[in-house]
């Protein structure tokens, strides 16, 4: 099945390594998330474990099989596009059945499993238009249909909905996860937003500059953060990352609170005076510059009657506080 | 401040574009007047000629002296037949300077832009003599191969430029769908690049049908092509304007009217990529 192990995997483009070496293992089933800021190789190591991009050294395998230098045809991988990257000149169905034609499919047996992924997609009515005649979510889905008709061991998603509108990109991202609840199949998925991270992955591989920062669940990437690039990215809004001297008194050369770990209290912690704030019903969002610690971000459960200029005095949640070494590492 | 065009104006300007554009085809729309009199009314002055009785003597003496069936086959054969040649080389050659470009693709694109620039008469002597001694001259083959090797640089770079703007994620989703190289070329690229080869192969054929020097050069009677036609009749007993006139107007009148018909798909590949 879909497990996919990754050994000493280098790339380099000329003189730059963009990932200088990875060790990585995904699991059957598994959906990974590759997250991370642009620029820092999780499309470059997703394009390297679809065969898209030659690794300069280490080892790829799928399923238990040497794919280094299988071609993109030969891993059975199905990869779905930032651009969708539609045929433009066939209609959906023929778009949908192309990798069966390819793999010399049997028309009518190619026909029935593209109307089966078509009835999955609810993209039935739409078989016979061209993909210029779709809008931005029903091009995803064909690009999705696309990729279910192979059966393929794993499915690679490079950024899917970053060209979706907000709206749209919940639904997709909902349909995505259900997708994967039904097919049980390996999904490897690169984006840089932590929040599609958080809410779709089982497991999720931050990255940075080409290096592997932290792998886990999200839940573990949530508490116990690794180091301070994985507590400023996972998390929104981001974690309040301090030092000097309030970190000191703890141990550590940082200290890390989560906006939603700071309470609102009538004396004592840390006095400043409110900048901005958001209301948006559900939560507020303050900015709030402290004497001690500068400024920092502080979320609040509900409706919170505090506007600009109102002084206030935050205390974080006892068991919240995240330690880092003069490394950047978490401390224990 | 919006430009105001009044009435006035735009009537001034649309008779002067007019004018210009009559100007330009004048020589033409006079050839093709002239060939319909007869040789004597051709040399009068341009008011008597008008006036004068239209006639298609011209093309029944022009047809009896010189069978243009044969030229005209040979226009086609040499025309088609070189711009399809260039176009099977030059399909390959274009997606791979599009699509895996080498270190010197853009110099290798260069150079072959650069022999296009050479003067063709440069070149004259060595491939006469060259074509005699292989036994090419006058002969289609001969000819095919010459004006495909002529056409071929145009070829690539029209091609290459269409290519460009065909996205690589689309041929890359083709090959993660299983498509091997060819199948990526003929079901994914071709079909995606078609109005660019279309326009590519349309204005190859205008230029090789056009293509004079190197037809008059190489070919006497057997590849003769409808230029040689056209000379025929400006070099034996001194010129005959009407007969000149009406084999000129038989030898552009095919591309003339295939131009005609094909200029929506000429322009639309000519600013493939321009607009979106």
């Amino acid at each position: 099945m879909g497990k996919i192990v990754l050994k000493s995997v280098r790339k380099s483009f000329g003189e730059v390594d963009v990932i200088p070496s990875i060790d990585l293992s995904i699991e059957d089933g598994e959906f990974v998330v590759f997250v991370g800021p642009s620029g820092c190789g999780k499309s470059t190591l997703l394009r390297l474990i679809a065969g898209l991009e030659d690794v300069t050294s280490g080892h790829i395998s799928i399923d238990g099989v040497d794919a280094t230098d299988l071609p993109p045809a030969k891993r059975k991988l199905a990869m779905v596009f930032q651009s969708y990257a539609l045929y433009p000149h066939m209609t959906v169905r023929k778009n949908i059945m192309f990798p069966l034609k390819m793999a010399g499919m049997e028309i009518g047996a190619a026909t029935k499993r593209a109307d089966d992924a078509a009835k999955v997609l609810n993209l039935t009515s739409y078989m016979e238009r061209k993909p210029g005649q779709l809008s931005g979510g029903q091009r995803q889905r064909v690009a999705i249909g696309r990729a279910i008709v192979r059966e393929p061991e794993a499915f690679l998603f490079d950024e899917p909905l970053s060209n979706l509108d907000a709206a749209l990109r919940v639904n997709m991202r909902q349909e995505i996860t259900e997708l994967h609840q039904q097919l049980k199949t390996t999904m490897i998925y690169v984006t840089h937003d932590q929040v599609e991270a958080m809410t779709m992955a089982d497991k999720i591989v931050v990255l940075n500059a080409g290096r592997i920062e932290q792998v886990g669940s999200p839940m573990t990437l949530y508490e116990s953060p690794a180091n301070t690039f994985v507590a400023g990215f996972i998390g929104s809004p981001k974690m309040n990352l301090i030092t000097g001297a309030e970190a000191a008194k703890l141990g550590a050369t940082t200290i890390g609170v989560r906006p939603e770990h700071l309470d609102i209290v009538q004396v004592g912690g840390w006095a400043g005076v409110v900048g901005l704030s958001e209301h948006l019903g559900s939560d507020t969002f303050l900015k709030v510059q402290t004497d001690e610690v500068g400024i920092i971000n502080v979320r609040a459960d509900g409706e919170v009657k505090l506007n600009h200029g109102d002084r206030i005095f935050l205390q974080p949640q006892a068991g919240k506080v995240h330690r880092f070494g003069p490394d950047g590492k978490a401390m224990a | 401040m919006a430009r105001r065009d009044t009435n006035t104006r735009k009537a001034i300007i649309t008779f002067f574009a007019w004018m210009i554009g009559l100007l330009i085809f004048f020589p033409i729309l006079w050839i093709v007047l002239m060939s319909f009199h007869t040789e004597g009314d051709a040399i009068k002055t341009p008011f008597e000629m008008l006036t004068s009785p239209w006639t298609f003597e011209s093309y029944g003496v022009v047809q009896t002296q010189n069978s243009y069936g044969r030229f005209f086959f040979n226009s086609v054969v040499i025309s088609v037949g070189s711009t399809v040649i260039a176009l099977i080389i030059g399909i390959p050659a274009a997606w791979s300077m599009a699509f895996v470009p080498g270190r010197k693709t853009k110099d290798l694109l260069m150079w072959m832009l650069s022999t296009k620039m050479m003067p063709a008469v440069g070149v004259l002597l060595p491939l006469y003599l060259g074509f005699k001694m292989t036994g090419l001259y006058d002969t289609r083959t001969g000819l095919v191969a010459i004006m495909t090797m002529i056409n071929l640089p145009i070829v690539v770079w029209m091609l290459y430029t269409y290519f460009k703007e065909i996205p690589g994620e689309i041929l890359e989703a083709a090959r993660m769908d299983g498509a091997t190289l060819w199948s990526e070329v003929i079901y994914v690229l071709t079909p995606m690049a078609l109005p660019g080869i279309a326009s590519t192969l349309l204005l190859n054929v205008i230029l090789t049908w056009n293509e004079a020097f190197w037809t008059l050069q190489l070919t006497t009677t057997n590849a003769a092509t409808l230029t040689q036609f056209i000379a025929s009749f400006s070099a034996r007993e001194g010129l005959f304007y009407a007969q000149l006139s009406a084999a000129s107007t038989m030898a552009i009148a095919p591309i003339l009217i295939m131009g005609w018909f094909s200029q929506k798909q000429l322009v639309r590949g000519l600013t493939f990529g321009a607009v979106k």
